[in-house]
């Protein structure tokens, strides 16, 4: 046993104090671990979500929220783009792909999105991989509806399936579309994305449905019954959609096409650049995550000086101990090393013990996030700096241990052989 | 017999004192002799042992041990010689209550080689001098604080002893026991102590156990501070 054998030896003696000192540690560090690797990871979702769409227009409105209702499903649009100008996005000349967007019903509360066939050619998630299907096909029948993997599983529903539409969005919606069911042709494959947490119908389907409703309500007698809807169905077409998503042939050309798109004459719209856009959305929430880590650091700060009230306190009551180490020959460095040495075990297994924390408590906010804002969270470890920055943390519980050293070999200087009190 | 311990105009003072606590003219040790040093509080007895511990330097004077002058050595220095030849034991509190007995008694091989060398296998040199101490081989594994003031003292004894040091000090290692046990505990101490041929300063206030030893001193007669005071 060398003198890191004694510290070990004298911190299971006190293994209460310890403990909860380590623990204080270990909580602090979980917390400074895990605002850091959720921000990251979050943030990492949003990106992952729109990795393949190089411009989105909606109708005027503030570019974050545009963001938010047309991806993420976070808030309602305030108004809708006119089909003409969707055909007319979609048709010029460096546009390679629309992908039209109407929203507004639901789904046991997931968002139904009205699209198109290129919703499943030209999405892109991730690292730019297309939408694959797990089961089954695209909608082709007008009243054929393809779910995400998240509804599919939540739900526990089956290629197949019937299922009706609600007018509106949330979880409680005020009527139904019952009298025209949807048949589940396809379910998604996971993207870990908002994908997963909605349903898709075609725009004609989506139009089928509205036939005779106005201001949110049905009039009486006024639908179409789904047999009718299929003969028109190639006539259908909704007067407006939500938003529409673009890719275009070149990157280049899209500071372009905003602009266009934002001076627009036959309507006001918004096109955003969702990268930029998700910046401005960060900057946004950069001071409450400045806040929150600003709180984490303190925190490690009181469980740094918890620790070295545990050390101090004890000092008094271990004054003889390191009387008799003394008298064994133990020299004043090597006794104030033993204070080193002991916060050195505490701060590690605080630091090591937080960031189980922080990983466990990832685990299981993982499928929390999962339902509530479709994004998928990795179990990550701490990336290289910080590691750098737990390691700094480390070196200031060792320095922090420096003043119980300091006055323990003071004491024992002074004290001499031995103390009889 | 050469001396292992030589005192010479020995003056101490504690930092912030005016009075020095020690003023010694002579106090000499022969090797493998047992001295015993009349010492009630207040003479300077504490302050003496440190300054033969090398805990503290003299501001004048010599304290010659083994033929060096511990007051011309840096703490370091001092804190070697100490280790390696010196063992010591109290009146009480003289273990870590959270070690095991065995692990007490290697405790001085931790801080010095050469005493470990010279004990051999340290974990059976311990063992060896526990069982001399009259410590059942059951009580080995078991914490310090768990058994009783008497065997204490006999675990301090075999600690002081490991690794055959030159000289042990001994600060009224008696005083806390009854007077039975007081014999038993010099009796197992001396033989322990001729075995492995230290010599022994034992403090004590208590005159009766003084003709045991081969010579007895008085710390009030020899130090003339503490006379004054």
């Amino acid at each position: 046993m060398n003198l890191l054998g004694l510290a070990w030896r004298s911190l299971v003696n006190r293994r209460f104090a310890v403990i909860l000192t380590i623990c204080t540690i270990a909580l602090s560090i979980g917390l400074l671990v895990l605002v850091e690797q959720l921000r990251s990871e979050v943030r990492q979702g949003f990106y992952r979500s729109v990795s393949g769409v190089d411009l989105i227009v909606g109708a005027r409105t503030a570019p974050v929220q545009l963001l938010l209702y047309s991806v993420f499903g976070i808030g309602d649009a305030t108004n809708d783009i006119s089909w003409q100008t969707y055909t007319e996005l979609k048709d010029l000349a460096e546009v390679d792909w629309a992908i039209p967007m109407a929203l507004g019903d639901s789904h046991r509360g997931f968002r139904v999105m009205g699209t198109s066939r290129a919703f499943f050619d030209h999405y892109r998630f991730g690292n730019r991989e297309a939408l694959q299907l797990a089961a089954g096909e695209p909608f082709d029948d007008l009243f054929e509806v393809v779910v995400g993997a998240q509804v599919a599983r939540q739900l526990n529903y089956a290629l197949g399936d019937q299922l009706v539409l609600a007018h509106g969005t949330g979880n409680v919606a005020l009527q139904s579309h019952d009298d025209h069911p949807f048949t589940i042709s396809g379910i998604l494959a996971p993207t870990g994305t908002p994908v997963d947490q909605q349903l898709y119908v075609s725009l004609a389907a989506h139009r089928a449905i509205h036939i005779g409703w106005e201001s949110g309500v049905q009039r009486p007698g006024a639908g179409v019954d789904p047999e009718q809807a299929r003969r028109r169905a190639d006539e259908l077409r909704p007067n407006a959609v939500t938003a529409i998503l673009l890719g275009l042939h070149t990157r280049a050309a899209v500071f372009g096409l905003q602009r266009r798109v934002n001076e627009y004459r036959a309507e006001a719209l918004t096109g955003i650049m969702p990268g930029i856009t998700l910046q401005q959305l960060w900057r946004i929430t950069g001071l409450a995550e400045l806040v929150l880590r600003v709180v984490a650091g303190l925190v490690v700060l009181a469980g740094l000086l918890g620790m070295l009230t545990v050390l101090l306190t004890t000092l008094s009551e271990r004054r003889r101990e390191m009387a008799i180490l003394r008298a064994n020959g133990a020299r004043p460095w090597q006794i104030a090393s033993l204070l080193v040495f002991e916060a050195g075990l505490i701060a590690a297994a605080g630091i090591a013990l937080g960031v189980l924390l922080a990983v466990l408590v990832q685990v299981l906010a993982a499928p929390w996030l999962l339902t509530n804002l479709g994004l998928h969270i990795g179990l990550t470890w701490p990336e290289p700096w910080q590691l750098g920055i737990l390691g700094l943390i480390f070196l200031a519980g060792l320095l922090i241990a420096l003043v119980p050293a300091f006055m323990a070999y003071r004491r024992t200087l002074a004290d001499g052989m031995q103390v009889k009190t | 017999m050469s001396a292992l311990l030589n005192i010479e105009q020995l003056e101490f003072a504690w930092p912030g004192d005016a009075r020095p606590t020690l003023q010694i003219d002579e106090l000499r040790l022969q090797a493998g002799e047992k001295v015993f040093l009349f010492g009630p509080s207040g003479s300077g007895k504490s302050t003496l042992l440190a300054v033969i511990g090398g805990l503290v330097r003299p501001q004048s004077g010599r304290v010659l041990f083994r033929d060096q002058d511990l007051t011309a050595l840096r703490g370091a220095r001092r804190d070697r010689v100490r280790a390696e030849h010196l063992g010591v034991i109290f009146q009480q509190f003289n273990l870590l209550p959270w070690l095991d007995l065995k692990a007490n008694v290697v405790l001085p091989c931790r801080f010095s080689r050469a005493r470990a060398a010279r004990a051999g296998n340290v974990g059976q040199a311990a063992e060896t001098l526990l069982d001399a101490m009259g410590l059942p081989s059951a009580l080995w594994s078991r914490r310090a604080d768990r058994i009783s003031v008497g065997q204490q003292q006999r675990v301090a004894a075999a600690r002081a002893l490991i690794g055959r040091p030159a000289l042990i000090l001994a600060d009224e290692p008696t005083s806390a026991l009854d007077s039975d046990r007081r014999q038993d505990f010099l009796d197992l101490l001396f033989a322990q102590v001729e075995a492995v041929g230290s010599s022994l300063l034992f403090v004590s206030h208590d005159r009766e156990l003084a003709p045991r030893f081969d010579r007895a001193l008085d710390l009030t007669d020899i130090n003339r501070a503490g006379l004054a005071a």
